[in-house]
């Protein structure tokens, strides 16, 4: 039997609806099935709490007086692109300080104004009549500007490489600190508790779908960049690497530094944690067979992160079940593994979802638009303009 | 009777050279390697306790900085920082000892003071710097 959005949102309303996180549905399944399941569930929630480098905020600082035209833009030292109108920025999670480098970014600004810290603004421009200010130097909290949301390029990745190293020399990677001659391995998926691995095919996320983003209510607004559906795939849906993504949208003065963290990757450089929980509807019997996927049905890709180049050898697929017991076989030889996904994290995001539906606070929506299912991913080639 | 906990470097050049035999052999002391390692640019690194005679000791100290050995007392302790903390859990690829773990049930971060051995490994893996040493 099919149950639609309004369906679902109506039990919300009378309190009546069931939802359980994307781990509590597993058990349910194997004890009561899939018929049962999908005629129970309402909602299955969705979390994932991982490093999102494609990330960041469009601000609008209010005009000055007389007003100013900003073309260089700096927050606390971070450079925010300016090349919008006169006083809008976007300021990139990744963006190196000018000052600290790699030990704060525009990730820190965000989750620092998120936090309704002070932050310094410094702007200079080459003055028009319409705006004649040429610098400016002032402060900012999130409570002093206008809009002030993020708009993340890339997020939710679904599935994602093991990294390792076999090299002879330890190398710091956006997959975190590679230890030499396979030294460790690191993994970044909520499994199974992600959001597009619980949906392979977007059946329900789509353009418009309503979620959690970091402790406030945000948008899916776009598909992300580099989403790559085409990615080979196992029979369960479950492609084994980065497959599709989402781009995402919220309001950055409703979120909470609980589920948005800046962070440091030493060596490589400064990205954020983003904290995000996406509700699926139990439309049909379908799409509780998506949802009954647990991390031993997940299999991902182990990469060489020591070989500098596009593509990467490979040394086979792990499930997220082995990933999770602390340690995996890389060319017989055991290798301890971690993840760069908090899971607990995930899970807690999953849980307050689930407990702000269930309290009618937070209502579905259906999507406006789908999440291609073909979409090529090019790569960059060097070429002269014959040559395209 | 002294006790001293000592990270040693080795740099490339000496790292052949038997320095702990020495140690014993015109020290007269005890020593308890708890951990050694080739690190990746070939420099050696020793996690050692001696026990001995405490002006012994400094004297084998004086010999192994004179032989281009650097000195460093080891840590007193690594701290997690657990309202940094995001339990990711990346550190725990890192322990070799498997000091730093995942807990199987709540699935936060567990750290076993009594297993780590202070190689310091995890200091500059840790996302959010919660991994600090106390000295």
């Amino acid at each position: 039997m099919a149950k639609t959005i309004e369906e679902i949102n109506e039990k919300i309303k009378d309190g009546k609806v069931l939802v359980l996180n994307a781990e509590e549905i597993i058990d349910y399944v194997k004890e009561k099935g899939v018929k049962k399941a999908a005629k129970d569930i309402d909602v299955v929630t969705t979390a994932t709490f991982s490093p999102m480098c494609s990330s960041g905020a469009f601000l609008n600082f209010g005009h000055s007086d007389p007003p100013i035209k900003m073309t260089k833009v700096l927050l606390n030292d971070v450079p925010a692109y300016a090349g919008i109108a006169a006083v809008d920025v976007y300021i990139g999670a990744a963006e190196l300080s000018e000052t600290e480098s790699m030990n704060y970014g525009g990730a820190h600004v965000i989750e620092d104004l998120i936090s309704g810290k002070p932050v310094k603004l410094k702007a200079i421009a080459y003055g028009t009549d319409c705006y004649p200010r040429r610098e400016i130097e002032t402060y900012i909290t999130k409570d002093t500007i206008n809009q002030a949301y993020l708009f993340n390029p890339r997020n939710a990745y679904q599935n994602y490489p093991v990294a390792t190293n076999s090299s002879n020399r330890t190398i710091y990677t956006y997959m975190g600190k590679l230890l030499p001659n396979f030294g460790n391995a690191t993994y970044c998926s909520a499994g199974q508790l992600s959001p597009l691995l619980n949906d392979p095919y977007y059946r329900t996320i789509g353009i418009g779908t309503r979620i959690f983003l970091a402790g406030s209510q945000g948008y899916v607004s776009w598909y992300g960049t580099q989403h790559n559906p085409g990615k080979e795939r196992l029979a369960n849906g479950v492609p084994c690497g980065p497959a599709g993504n989402l781009a995402l949208i919220g309001d950055l003065k409703k979120m909470s530094p609980e589920y948005l963290k800046a962070c440091t990757f030493h060596g490589y450089g400064v990205t954020i944690f983003m904290g995000i929980g996406v509700p699926i509807p139990v439309i049909d019997e379908e799409m509780i067979e998506f949802l009954k996927i647990k991390d031993e049905d997940i299999y991902t890709e182990i990469f060489d992160y020591s070989v500098q180049r596009r593509n990467k050898p490979s040394y086979g697929k792990v499930n997220y079940r082995q990933l999770r017991s602390g340690k995996i076989k890389i060319s017989n030889k055991y290798v301890q593994t971690g993840s760069i996904s908090s899971y607990f994290k995930a899970l807690e995001i999953a849980d307050i979802l689930k407990k702000e539906i269930k309290n009618g606070k937070f209502y579905l929506t259906a999507s406006v638009a789908s999440i291609p299912l073909e979409e090529e991913c090019n790569s960059l080639d060097i070429l002269s303009k014959e040559e395209l | 009777m002294v006790k001293r906990k000592l990270v040693l470097s080795f740099p490339e050049n000496i790292v052949t050279k038997p320095i702990t035999y020495r140690l014993v052999k015109e020290f007269n002391l005890e020593f308890n390697i708890l951990r050694a390692e080739i690190t990746p640019d070939m420099e050696g690194k020793m996690l050692i306790e001696l026990r001995g005679n405490k002006d012994k000791i400094d004297q084998a100290i004086k010999y192994l900085s004179d032989t281009g050995v650097s000195v460093q007392e080891a840590a007193k302790d690594i701290i997690i920082d657990k309202n940094l903390c995001v339990e990711c859990g990346v550190c725990t690829s890192i322990c070799i000892t498997q000091a730093l773990s995942l807990d199987n049930k709540n699935f936060k971060l567990k750290f076993n003071k009594d297993k780590c051995i202070l190689c310091e490994l995890c200091l500059d893996c840790c996302p959010v710097s919660a991994i600090k040493v106390n000295i």
